[in-house]
């Protein structure tokens, strides 16, 4: 982890302004306030969020690009500037390469389905890591298996980080498509995905990058990074559950077929030939999570407002602060300790099950995440059944990792 | 400590999940079942070495939480020498007693040392753990040898 120098502020985010935005953490669980380090399985929603979706509710409710009436131009012209809002967001170069999902799941599965199933033959192989989210394993074994193809699986080092030569070894003639986490769900390691990129292209194989931790985190530009697709989760960026985004570069987009059939995907439709619509609504069958695609523009507004800098000043020094304060839990060993961190911090506890620390834990208020964390492949890596997982965002303070700590030496106090 | 905690994470099961019972496979095991809890990753496997209808061993293995290698420590202590019937009685009762906590008709203290596990229902996400091993005593009574699962 890199070390902020003794006396270096901590970014210029005013954390009790911020929380104020979230309504959520104005309350007390089991009588105790809440300290709520889970953003890295859901998010909380600032109060703009939450009204963005109320006011399309309340005022502009309709559906899109079909109606002539005033409500359906408000909804559609709401949704499509939703789409531009993330264009901007992730970089990309056209709005049209940014298609609505219903998470990173979905648009992984969006890949495997139409880009996948076309390009993969049988003896073909896609190239994953370790580290990846059942969400970036289980898509890839189904086509695998339908095509006979072969999974390759990138290993780590014992703290965690990717062993980039080792990918590099394993795309080979027959890879198809390098597929890997931006940042660690479970460990928080940020992968050199630029570099891995780079070294895929010069085999001429594309590259999905799964952001779904990446995105509350780092700033993300598609273009400089040179990926092929990007998927992430409006959940995991503070804005709604049920809207993701599926980035694809226009070429690869153009040449995939439609994935799901049914309205708006298509131009035409007789019984004899149907036409597809034009990028995006190619991937977009069927009436789209309108009010989510909104929600989630306004948490891109609420997010860039802060500014990405300063959140990775801000998660930086908790990470660096908590990163201490859990070394000094005697009995308390940190899981993914590489170099290069985002705000997560997987841990055990002597031999306290992760279960047993998150039910205590919860008790004085604070609410962690126990267990595999979807990356079972993960926890066989490192020989654990599970682990606790903290992890943090913008609204958190340094309070929050004090009262974790003093609920660690109560779960130290039962398990005794 | 909290009163809820307390009842949760009573001596008793501390010392259990530490020092389980029967955490072994019994001499002349003659059933088994593993059961999963897919939303932790816990694993267990009950043996069973039973002679016409009586338990006439039981042990277990695998990895848990505390309440769940309690439970299981707890249950294989409980069901020494006990009949098929008797056990599945048990089950019954244990179940409702973690599941309903005093809307259920169950008195703990007439549950012996299991009324140790009467703290549970208070704690929703803990019920899957505390009846795992009881589930998986079940498919390895009845002798099917398909996993059991939680879900």
């Amino acid at each position: 982890m890199r070390l902020v120098r003794e006396g270096e502020a901590p970014g210029s985010l005013d954390v009790e302004r911020v929380r104020a935005d979230f309504p959520i953490l104005q309350q007390e669980v089991h009588g105790k306030p809440l300290v709520y380090l889970d953003s890295a399985a859901t998010s909380q929603k600032p109060r703009g969020v939450i009204d963005a979706i109320a006011r399309y509710y309340l005022d502009d409710n309709s559906n899109v690009h079909r109606g002539v009436h005033l409500l359906s131009e408000r909804a559609t012209q709401a949704y499509e500037a939703a789409r531009e809002k993330v264009q901007r967001f992730v970089s990309a170069a056209h709005a049209h390469e940014i298609i609505f999902v219903r998470g990173t799941t979905e648009a992984i599965n969006l890949i495997s389905q139409t880009y996948g199933r076309t390009r993969v033959r049988s003896g073909d192989e896609i190239v994953v890591t370790v580290m990846e989210h059942h969400s970036n394993i289980v898509p890839w074994q189904m086509l695998c298996e339908e095509k006979g193809a072969v999974l390759r699986v990138a290993p780590m080092d014992d703290d965690g980080t990717l062993r980039v030569d080792e990918l590099e070894r394993l795309i080979g003639p027959r890879t198809k498509l390098v597929a890997l986490g931006h940042v660690s769900n479970a460990l928080g390691t940020i992968h050199p995905v630029h570099r891995i990129i780079e070294m895929a292209h010069r085999k001429k194989v594309p590259v999905l990058l799964d952001g779904a931790q990446a995105v509350p985190h780092l700033a993300i530009d598609v273009q400089a990074l040179g990926c092929d697709f990007y998927a992430f989760s409006g959940h995991k960026l503070f804005g709604p559950t049920g809207i993701g985004v599926l980035y694809g570069r226009s070429e690869l987009l153009e040449e995939m077929p439609p994935w799901q059939g049914g309205g708006d995907m298509i131009s035409s439709v007789t019984f004899e030939k149907t036409t597809y619509n034009k990028l995006p609504y190619k991937f977009e069958a069927g009436t789209p999570d309108i009010a989510g695609a909104i929600g989630l523009g306004a948490a891109i507004d609420y997010v860039s407002g802060l500014g990405l800098d300063a959140i990775a000043a801000h998660e930086h020094d908790l990470l660096t602060y908590a990163t201490e304060a859990l070394r000094k839990v005697p009995g308390l060993r940190l899981i993914g300790t590489a170099k290069e961190k985002a705000s997560v911090l997987s841990f055990l506890l002597g031999d306290v099950h992760p279960h047993d620390i998150g039910t205590v834990l919860d008790r004085e208020g604070i609410a962690i995440r126990t267990g595999h964390h979807c990356a079972q492949p993960l926890m066989r890596r490192l020989g654990v059944a599970a682990t606790a997982r903290a992890s943090l965002a913008f609204y958190n303070r340094r309070e929050d990792v004090d009262a974790l700590v003093a609920g660690l030496h109560k779960v130290r106090e039962v398990f005794a | 400590m909290k009163s809820e905690l307390r009842d949760l994470y009573q001596e008793v099961v501390i010392d259990h999940s530490k020092k389980p019972r029967n955490f072994r496979k019994p001499e002349g095991a003659n059933r088994s079942a593993e059961g999963i809890n897919p939303l932790c990753g816990d694993e267990i496997t009950v043996y069973l070495k039973l002679s016409g209808d009586v338990i006439e061993d039981i042990g277990f293995q695998g990895a848990g939480c505390a309440i769940s290698k309690a439970s299981a420590s707890l249950m294989t202590a409980a069901l020494k020498n006990k009949t098929k019937a008797e056990a599945e009685a048990l089950f019954q009762r244990v179940h409702s007693m973690v599941s309903e906590g005093p809307r259920s008709n169950v008195n703990p203290e007439e549950l012996g040392k299991l009324a140790v596990l009467s703290g549970v229902w208070e704690f929703p996400a803990r019920v899957k753990c505390a009846s795992l091993a009881w589930h998986t005593l079940r498919a390895a009574l009845d002798g099917s040898g398909a996993p059991v699962s939680t879900e």
